[in-house]
């Protein structure tokens, strides 16, 4: 008999009875104001919020703080001024010197300041990590209350990765500093748009 | 049967009485490991507190992981029938063994010879970096704790801060010898940027990369692994190859039930709303190559022990050992086990009975871990119940102290928790709530925050009794 057999018989026999599976239905108590939840909390995770009404906001942001002769690498069509869409037909490695990653998220979570993004957003699976620093676009009015919100919005969406991000790489591994910046991005911005 | 007799009583030089009285002969150390854990036992508290309906996940979570062990059978086969779909290869393993050849094989294939690893516990219950050792393949652990500990030819003494152990100036020193490093540089902000250049070059020249998965869905066929530093995707998405191992309890019946287990595990972990990174992989990247590999390795076994089989429901978030007195005191290493603390006490002696017989003993019984386990394990009625199982098989030798139903032992036994000087105030100040568990006889309420002095008083002299 194979592993997979006998560890499947096995289970079989050893699995006890069990109650079936109930319905899961959480309101987190009073409705809170999400956009502010969702901006102190990623605040507090090291990432920095900046509220737009124009694109043009993003622009102004980014190249105050990036210089640029460094490689910008953008996939928001509406800020094709700032940066061309970037097209991924290179190895990953390649993607080594990008300063700043531009990118579309799908919508973000109150609870945890994180922003959900799939494969097909990023460009190259590789980017939202290897880059140095992200910027991350989405609208105020995609912010969920909680992870129960976000998974009823993907329901049975299909991707072939799909992360959420939740401010910049981080450790505190040494003696529980935390250090912004472990593996991946140094700093996360996540650009607000309120109004356009 | 003689030698088993005794085995509880005979001070090994690996048991965990004796190893938790040599990490406790440096006191200061020993006060300041004590208290970093008792700080993030603190962060996870207001975590917890920040959501008012914290109990009602607990409980959810609790009931998915019953019917998963319920349904296991099923759940196991839909995973694998979705993930093929996906173009990702199944693997079964039985037992460590043959989870670390079938991970050989897959790298011998490629002749590559140096792998990145993310933080996998599985690997570490396997040991599968020492066997790839001997076939000639070098595993280079990405996470910053994990690479720490590996540069110190050490195991992670902590399932989730592998290196908590270790203070600054040591890694200091570490990385000054194995990086280069300017010597007595300990400044964090500058250690870590030297293993993010260091790492780097890992992640940009290896071609395979092994994670560890935190949950495998069974009805989408993906696996969610969640970290802060994003080393198991820069490893991943950089790699022809990906190896996920994975024990088979951590299977989820369904995706939205993600949003149950995301919400509780990095809050009763580090006190984090949610991991930096939680990513979904569901299909290998075009061109890439990804294999999963299930991993049994006594994990069925425990399934069919209902005295046991809770066990199973662990999502490995380290809340129990950050809790736990007795960690705290005595340090990840001294439980011998790739799974320190309360959860490791109640999963080794499954593995090997005779081998890990004293770590069931290893606990006051307070039941903190239980309280704060977010998939409602009974932890400390299945460190009970193995004390008993081990004295029903033991026989002599430990049946008083078994009976002695408290802490006879553990007080009795080393330094750690003799009621004198430091030891016996910190107990005190941190665990009040030993005085009111169920195994003791003199206190039924389930929980005293602050105990009046004439409580302790009585309590202690009482328990003096049992020496
Ligand atoms: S037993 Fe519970 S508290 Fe301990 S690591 Fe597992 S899930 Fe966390």
């Amino acid at each position: 008999m194979s592993s997979r057999d006998h560890i499947l018989e096995v289970i079989r026999k050893n699995q006890p009875k069990g109650l079936p599976l109930q319905e899961i239905a959480f309101s987190d108590g009073e409705p809170f104001d999400k956009i502010s939840k969702f901006t102190t909390v990623l605040e507090s995770i090291g990432g920095t919020v900046i509220p737009i009404n124009e694109w043009g906001e993003v622009e102004a942001y980014l190249n105050q703080r990036f210089s640029t002769e460094k490689r910008w690498v953008n996939l928001v069509p509406e800020l094709r001024n700032l940066a061309p869409l970037a097209d991924f037909t290179e190895d990953p490695h390649l993607l080594e010197n990008v300063m700043v990653a531009i990118l579309p998220g799908h919508f973000g979570v109150a609870e945890n300041g994180a922003v959900w993004i799939t494969e097909e957003l990023m460009g190259d699976r590789a980017l939202p990590f290897i880059c140095e620093h992200l910027a991350l676009i989405i609208r105020a009015e995609n912010i969920f209350p909680t992870l129960h919100d976000a998974y009823t919005h993907i329901d049975k969406s299909q991707y072939g990765f799909g992360t959420y991000i939740a401010g910049p790489s981080k450790t505190a591994d040494i003696e529980q500093s935390l250090v912004l910046g472990a593996h991946g991005p140094k700093s996360l911005m996540l650009f607000l748009i309120t109004e356009t | 049967m003689d030698t088993e007799t005794t085995i509880l009583d005979r001070k090994t030089s690996s048991d965990h009485a004796t190893l938790a009285d040599k990490f406790n002969l440096d006191e200061p150390r020993v006060d300041w490991h004590d208290k970093t854990l008792w700080f993030i036992r603190k962060k996870r508290d207001k975590a917890a507190s920040q959501l008012q309906e914290w109990e009602q996940l607990r409980a959810v979570a609790s009931d998915i992981k019953n019917n998963v062990l319920a349904n296991l059978h099923t759940y196991l086969l839909a995973f694998e029938r979705n993930a093929q779909q996906h173009g990702i290869t199944v693997h079964w393993a039985s037992d460590a063994a043959e989870h670390n050849k079938i991970v050989h094989k897959i790298i011998e294939k490629t002749g590559i010879k140096q792998v990145v690893k993310s933080k996998s516990m599985l690997t570490e219950e396997c040991h599968l970096n020492a066997y790839l050792k001997t076939q000639g393949i070098e595993v280079i652990d990405t996470d910053l704790g994990e690479r720490i500990v590996q540069l110190a030819g050490e195991p992670p003494s902590h399932i989730v801060l592998p290196c908590i152990h270790w203070k600054k100036e040591e890694i200091g020193e570490l990385f000054s010898h194995h990086l280069g490093t300017p010597e007595g540089n300990s400044d964090p902000q500058f250690l870590t940027a030297a293993a993010r250049i260091h790492l780097r070059q890992h992640f940009m020249s290896s071609r395979l990369a092994i994670t560890g998965v935190n949950f495998a869905v069974a009805e989408t066929g993906e696996i969610v692994v969640c970290t802060n530093e994003g080393n198991a995707d820069l490893g991943v998405q950089l790699a022809d190859v990906h190896i996920a191992c994975v024990g088979i309890e951590k299977i989820i019946p369904l995706r939205k039930h993600l949003g149950v287990f995301l919400r509780l595990l990095a809050r009763s972990a580090t006190g984090q709303p949610i991991t930096t990174y939680s990513s979904h992989f569901q299909k290998p990247r075009k061109g890439q190559e990804m294999h999963i590999v299930l991993v049994d390795n006594g994990r069925s076994k425990r399934l069919g022990s209902a005295d046991f089989r809770n066990a199973l429901k662990c999502i490995r978030c380290g809340a129990c050992m950050n809790t736990c007195p007795v960690y705290r005191r005595s340090g990840g290493h001294s439980y011998h086990y790739a799974i320190a603390g309360p959860i490791g006490a109640i999963l080794a002696p499954g593995l090997d009975m005779k081998k890990h017989a004293d770590l069931p003993f290893a606990s006051t019984l307070c039941g903190s871990c239980s309280n704060v386990c977010p998939v409602k394990i009974d932890i400390h009625d299945q460190l009970y119940k193995w004390r008993q199982l081990l004295a029903q098989n033991r026989k002599v030798g430990i049946t008083k102290r078994v009976a002695a139903n408290t802490m006879a032992y553990i007080l009795s036994h080393h330094t750690l928790y003799t009621f004198a000087g430091t030891a016996g105030r910190w107990l005190m100040k941190y665990v009040p709530f030993i005085i009111s568990n169920r195994f003791n006889p003199w206190y039924k309420q389930r929980e005293m925050p602050k105990p009046p002095e004439h409580s302790f008083a009585r309590w202690y002299h009482q328990n003096r009794n049992f020496k």
